[in-house]
């Protein structure tokens, strides 16, 4: 049983518009020092697969500078290894449309070279929306076991704890775990099986639909390809029972960050045996707690110089908190610099913040008060 | 094969066992002791290479070679994974009619002269694996070449009062060496040898053929080497150096060092851009601190989880302090467990190891007392207590 992978990098782009102005969803920094296509990419790593495709649509730059050369995922490989897949204009007519559905069928379409010489049995599809450790090799032994087209991996979740800004997918699947329903929705409350945005799909099924969708010049992955076959084709639901987070609006992603403060979500995404989560690693000192620093209940990347006091917060690399100054509640992205005697409550910065000498600035969780990259206060 | 001229080959003596930093160095060799929190020591003269810009470094191993060799690997984490060059392990080999270990410093090299023929350089950068400093060898090499020199060795301005301890340069006013006396009673210079030599690669191999063929030589640099081309009359200049620079081969030093770090303006600085020490990355968590925890003036490094309270302390990666815990003025390599209520003062603790429940290790440091050593892999029984100045290696 061989797989490879395939990742879509801004499909959901626009749950979270004040971070992705300026880089794609899968580019989008979380927990201290990751972005969040890490949490993919270890996922098909630890799992055995090493040949990935990377489908991106626009604003990669910050992904392609993450990824490099694939190097720290040990993915710089002669044989496989990381392939980056920019849009390929002949294989649509030439308009894109923001909408996710659509998206993706004109995204798999452009990557259809790269499935057909791929002489893997199995794909795993998997957007940047989702941050988890799951061993997917189990997936894919059930998938082959069930004899299946297409294996969606689904989580019980409450919908009143996710902020939706977009709509999701939620599957409904019988006792045997055969998929009877799939609709998009954006549910406020209640238990639903989420549908978590990984799929295993065997090649040959895939290539088929691929075939199909473009003689019948379908638009949607969903509702063209996947909504009508249900019944007929072998579509399975794989219920995920490891921690996760869901990153579906800015609200959604402060409250997936603050969760990173509870021992459940640490040991969950990073407990697991042999499967680290990796990223690129940019060689910054220890963080350095000087005199005076008071720090409670925080989670902290190397390289921060941390004199004043951090309280329930995420710090990522090279952040600097002055003296005198206190932070709450809050997340600071990398180099955030925070001078003396500041105060900071429910707030987000983006990379490269300047927050001058005795400034003030409070939002609240379910507003967190969010600063641009580069911006300066 | 593709090749390419390598103007200036390194090679990196890391074969010493470092028998004064004793339980520490009982399964590794001195270079892959840790250091600063994340790094380990041959961090230090791997990363100034390649920000000097020599892409080309023999790494001499010989004693416990293992987790050396492991932390080296295809040399990634210091960009020496190259087509043509890079890092390379030299370990003692067997040859066509005789397999020895490397018997000296200068033998190391002259086992290894097939290695710098290969590259066809035209100078040879001899470095050791035991000193934490920043420098640029390329500045060496500029002066090297600009004097003309067939060898140029590195000096810090030490105190009078510790020259005895060192390889003493006596130069003339341009910098030229006129005499070289290793450990001497009488200093009669502040000029020590850094243990870092640039040579000209023809001469250098002339001089380690000729003291091969020497049975009652030591085959050393300081010892051989140095003394027989000074008596031959050899251009040889001492390259003045300034900045931080520290020999960490005993307990003290190391942790002298290690203290370095830390304060309101560490002496030694790690952060920034400009010259980055690398690392092998352990991928481990950020660090999380904990509700009731307290810091003040540490570095902690990833993976760690500290609930008690620290000190004065560099704390390396995935290390795990517990509620009540106290760990002050201590070095922590990495990878430890201090359960709670422990009380760990003015000590050096190794990877792996476990400070039981209530126990108490080492004395405060203004009692006066000496470092209290904790070797890798050990376990301290919960309410157990180990002596200041103990040195546990089992």
């Amino acid at each position: 049983m061989t797989a490879a992978g395939l990742i879509f990098a801004n499909i959901h782009d626009q749950s979270i518009p004040e971070l992705t102005r300026v880089r794609s969803m899968a580019s989008v920094p979380f927990g201290c020092r990751y972005r969040l296509i890490d949490f993919t990419l270890s996922n098909l790593v630890n799992s055995g697969i090493n040949r990935i495709g990377l489908i991106t649509h626009h604003n990669y730059q910050s992904l392609l500078d993450h990824i490099g050369t694939g190097k720290d995922w040990d993915l710089a490989r002669r044989s496989g290894g990381i392939k980056l897949i920019p849009p390929n204009v002949t294989a649509f007519d030439g308009t894109t449309t923001s909408k996710a559905v659509a998206h993706r069928l004109e995204a798999l379409l452009g990557a259809r070279d790269f499935i057909a010489h791929c002489t893997e049995d199995y794909f795993v599809l998997s957007d940047c929306d989702i941050i988890c450790n799951i061993d997917l090799s189990e997936v894919i032994e059930s998938h082959a076991a069930a004899g299946a087209d297409i294996t969606f991996v689904t989580k019980k979740v409450d919908a009143a704890g996710m902020h939706l800004a977009e709509q999701v997918s939620v599957v409904t699947a019988d006792e045997n775990g055969v998929v009877t329903d799939f609709v998009l929705a954006k549910p406020q409350e209640g238990i639903i099986n989420l549908y978590t945005n990984i799929m295993i799909v065997s090649r040959a099924y895939l290539l088929t639909v691929l075939a199909n969708a473009a003689a019948h010049g379908h638009r949607s992955f969903f509702a063209d390809v996947i909504v009508p076959s249900l019944g007929t084709a072998n579509y399975r639901a794989y219920e995920y029972d490891g921690w996760y987070a869901y990153v579906g609006s800015l609200e959604g992603y402060f409250a997936s960050s603050m969760d990173m403060l509870t021992q459940e979500a640490r040991e969950g995404l990073f407990a697991a045996k042999n499967r680290p989560v990796l990223t690129k690693v940019r060689n910054s000192a220890p963080t350095k707690y000087k005199e005076g620093a008071s720090v409670k209940n925080s989670f902290i990347a190397d390289g921060c110089v941390i004199e004043g006091t951090v309280e329930n917060s995420i710090l990522f690399r090279g952040v600097k908190v002055g003296r005198g100054t206190v932070v709450k509640n809050s997340i600071l992205m990398q180099d955030t610099f925070t001078g003396d005697d500041v105060s900071l409550n429910c707030v987000i910065t983006d990379k490269n913040v300047t927050i001058r000498d005795g400034r003030n600035l409070s939002g609240h969780e379910t507003m967190p008060f969010f600063v641009g990259k580069g911006g300066s206060v | 094969m593709i090749f390419r001229k390598k103007e200036c080959v390194a090679m990196l003596l890391a074969g010493g066992q470092g028998s004064r930093l004793y339980a520490l160095t009982k399964k590794v060799a001195k270079p892959a002791v840790r250091f600063g929190g994340k790094y380990r020591i041959i961090d230090f003269p791997l990363s100034n290479c390649v920000n000097s810009g020599i892409d080309t470094v023999g790494v001499l191993t010989q004693y416990q070679p293992l987790v050396l060799n492991e932390y080296i690997g295809n040399g990634l984490p210091w960009d020496l994974d190259r087509a043509f060059g890079g890092v390379k392990i030299l370990p003692p080999y067997q040859g066509q009619k005789s397999a020895d270990w490397y018997k000296g410093t200068a033998n190391a090299i002259y086992q290894n002269l097939a290695f710098i023929d290969r590259y066809d350089a035209d100078y040879v950068l001899i470095l050791s694996g035991d000193h934490i400093y920043k420098m640029d060898y390329a500045k060496m090499l500029d002066f090297h070449k600009a004097q003309g020199a067939d060898c140029t060795i590195a000096v810090i301005d030490v105190p009078i009062e510790e020259a005895s301890r060192f390889g003493i340069m006596s130069t003339n006013p341009d910098g030229s060496i006129y005499k070289f006396t290793e450990k001497p009673k009488n200093p009669d210079s502040t000029n020590a040898s850094m243990g870092i030599y640039i040579f000209n690669r023809k001469k250098l191999a002339d001089y380690l053929i000729a003291d091969e063929a020497d049975p009652n030589s030591s085959n050393d640099f300081g010892k051989n080497i140095i003394p027989a081309m000074l008596a031959a009359g050899e251009k040889m200049y001492a390259y003045p150096f300034e900045g931080y620079w520290k020999d960490v081969g005993t307990i003290s030093s190391l942790w002298e060092a290690n203290m370095d770090l830390l304060g309101d303006k560490p002496i030694l600085d790690l952060s920034g851009d400009d010259w980055r020490i690398f690392a092998r990355h352990s991928a481990s968590a950020p660090q999380f601190v904990g509700c009731c925890a307290s810091i003040e003036n540490s570095y902690i490094t990833e993976g760690c989880e500290i609930y008690g309270t620290v000190k004065n302390s560099v704390v390396g990666p995935g290390v795990k302090i517990m509620a009540g815990a106290v760990v002050e003025d201590c070095v922590l390599m990495g990878d430890c467990t201090i359960e709670a209520d422990a009380n760990v003062q003015y000590a050096i603790i190794d990877s792996d190891v476990t400070i039981g429940a209530g126990a108490t290790v080492g004395a405060p440091r203004a009692t006066g007392a000496e470092i209290a050593v904790v070797g890798e892999n050990i376990t301290i029984a919960a309410g157990a207590t180990v002596e200041p100045g103990a040195m546990l290696s089992e």
